[in-house]
């Protein structure tokens, strides 16, 4: 009789853990429904009046050109304007959301986000040397190049520091945070032998934007994430073993220092990908991670995926709304999720849980 | 025979914590590892699965050397149960304990190791507990589940590290019990670092007792649970009676 009752109460919590997981598919499924209608609204805003019908004739006639007829005015703007900005939004976000949740789970710092490592301002200092100086790596490339270089070379510094000290979480945030220091006073000090204009073009590029994004950068992005995204969900049971601790997670067969060193390189290859080409836009990377975790808890397997698609999605809403709060000026993107990450993260420390981070 | 750790030396910047440590640990035996603080019970079991690398000597885990295994082959093998468990992001104790399944599975879990983890959840009487989430337990229930994680791992040698330090008495019977009867039923080895000398006694087939890194004494409780031994280790006066065929110890105050 007992045990019965026992085997009818493992079926309960087996129902209510597919309950459980069932439900953490429904989210992830939202936030990809609301991603693709976000991008269908916005192509259809925009300085230039064109009408839905019109955008969506514009859409459809490039892959069934005989059945849609559209402007050529109404063709340029919605494939060389509108759609690369949304969709390079979007994977944006993707990507700095992603590398935030992992660069937080495997650094165990809640704090931890693509920024707080020294990469944007290896980037950063990279971009001013291309702009102040006009050296780099990459011709044509010049700007993107050099920040792209520099963001990864702060990584690698990193990870070597790491392989020769033992890849524990202190040591490589405290890494960071001096090649952040570094590199920040590097490019003061570009500045102040520049001359004033050269200095403004160095603060654009750095408060991020997303106007220079065309179909090409999209292409790069778009096989950069492809690559990484997939290999960093693969690792997300190593991660959720990983928060236990190091010790735990090598009693399970984790080989703890190459899985956070591959994790570290991959999350900013992401995010050197993405700051060479709009500069810095901070916040997404911090702040998407804890929203997915608030909702779905801590399995990485959810976590991963539900950052990745909050970030596109905070970064191509906050877009739209910078492009269309004051216009004709479109904000900058970077000081437009900053203003909006602000105060979600402010209420996510005054309402979060306890025990946690 | 099993486990076999010969001449093991450990030491942290100098200071040796384990100095040629050798023991054995045969198929279904529930081995116990007594010793006062820091006679290096927790070094010693976190060398014997290789989450630290001791300086010199072998372990052996049926005449392999654990240095030529994978990690991952090693955790098919050792399960680990560590003194304290501390997650830095959340998890529910469900998922915790499928952790265990990591050693076998690809990356995620499958079916069957869920039915795995509900038999151990089962085991352990963590029914009601398995959707909440491990940092918002008692000590004594994350202590229960971090055994779980360890036991869904199904490897053939667990190494415990005080295991019951957390637990209320019927806890700590209920633990043990568990422990002894997986050894016997099961054939598992299990090594367990013990602080109360009567759990001990009573559930181990064998004790090796440990004092500043050395072996000092070892075999059945009878012959090291006496009171010279006692008094030499901890610096405890003690009587040693017998109950239930096994040795009780009744300490009687420090040695002044």
């Amino acid at each position: 009789m007992s045990s019965q009752s026992k085997v009818i109460e493992l079926d309960i919590i087996e129902a209510q853990y597919t309950q459980f997981l069932g439900k953490r598919y429904l989210f992830l499924l939202v936030l990809a429904l609301i991603t693709i209608a976000l991008a269908g609204t916005a192509v259809t805003l925009g300085v230039i009046k064109l009408s839905i019908g019109q955008v969506y004739e514009a859409i459809l006639h490039n892959f069934l050109p005989d059945q849609f007829q559209a402007t050529e005015e109404a063709q340029r703007v919605v494939w060389n304007i509108r759609l690369p900005r949304i969709l390079f939004g979007i994977l944006a976000g993707m990507g700095l959301g992603i590398a935030g949740a992992v660069m937080q789970v495997v650094l165990k710092n809640p704090l931890a986000s693509p920024y707080t490592l020294g990469i944007s301002s290896a980037a950063g200092f990279g971009a001013a040397v291309a702009i102040l100086l006009g050296q780099g790596f990459f011709g044509s490339y010049l700007i993107a190049g050099n920040a792209f270089v520099f963001a990864l070379l702060s990584s690698m510094i990193i990870v070597a520091i790491a392989r020769h000290k033992g890849a524990t979480p202190e040591i490589m945030v405290l890494s960071g945070i001096a090649i952040m220091y570094f590199f920040s006073a590097c490019t003061t000090l570009l500045e102040y032998f520049a001359d004033s204009d050269a200095v403004k073009g160095v603060v654009f590029w750095m408060v991020g934007s997303l106007s220079k994004a065309s179909w090409n950068e999209l292409y790069v992005l778009c096989f950069v994430l492809a690559v990484c995204i997939p290999i960093l969900v693969w690792k997300s049971w190593d991660f959720n073993v990983m928060s236990s601790g190091d010790e735990t997670a090598k009693s399970l067969g984790i080989d703890v220092d190459r899985t956070r060193n591959l994790s570290m390189i991959i999350s900013s290859l992401i995010v050197a990908s993405i700051v060479a080409f709009t500069g810095t836009i901070g916040f997404i990377g911090l702040v998407a991670p804890h929203i997915a975790r608030m909702v779905v808890g801590g399995d990485n397997k959810f976590v991963l995926p539900g950052s990745a698609l909050l970030g596109g999605l905070l970064l191509a809403g906050a877009d739209v709304v910078a492009q269309h709060i004051m216009p004709p000026v479109i904000l900058p993107i970077g000081v437009m999720t900053a203003f909006m990450g602000i105060p979600l993260f402010f209420y996510l420390i005054m309402r979060r849980r306890k025990g946690y981070w | 025979m099993v486990l076999k750790v010969k001449d093991l030396v450990f030491a942290y910047s100098g200071v040796k914590i384990l100095d040629r440590v050798s023991l054995e640990l045969e198929r279904s035996e529930v081995l116990g590892v007594i010793g006062p603080n820091g006679a290096g019970k927790s070094t010693l079991i976190r060398c014997m699965n290789r989450v630290l690398r001791p300086q010199s000597g072998k372990i052996t885990l049926d005449g392999i050397d654990i240095r030529d295994m994978d990690r991952i082959d090693i955790a098919r093998r050792m399960g680990y149960v560590p003194q304290a468990s501390k997650n830095s992001f959340p998890a529910t104790v469900f998922d915790t304990i499928l952790m265990g399944r990591r050693p076998h599975g690809g990356w995620k879990s499958s079916s069957s190791d869920v039915k795995k983890a509900l038999e151990v959840l089962k085991l352990v009487s963590l029914e009601d507990l398995a959707m909440r989430d491990f940092t918002e337990l008692s000590g004594g229930q994350q202590q229960k589940v971090v055994l779980a994680r360890a036991l869904v791992q199904e490897a053939e040698v667990l190494l415990l590290d005080e295991p019951t330090s957390n637990l209320d008495i019927r806890q700590q019977l209920e633990t043990m019990e568990i422990i002894r009867r997986l050894a016997k039923e099961r054939g598992i080895s299990a090594l367990m670092a013990v602080h109360d000398l009567n759990l001990a006694a009573r559930y181990a087939d064998r004790i090796v007792m440990l004092k500043g890194g050395r072996v000092l004494d070892a075999g059945d409780p009878f012959s090291v649970l006496t009171a010279e031994n006692i008094k030499a280790v901890y610096g405890v006066e003690a009587a040693v009676k017998e109950d239930d065929c096994r040795p009780y110890i009744l300490p009687r105050g420090s040695v002044k």
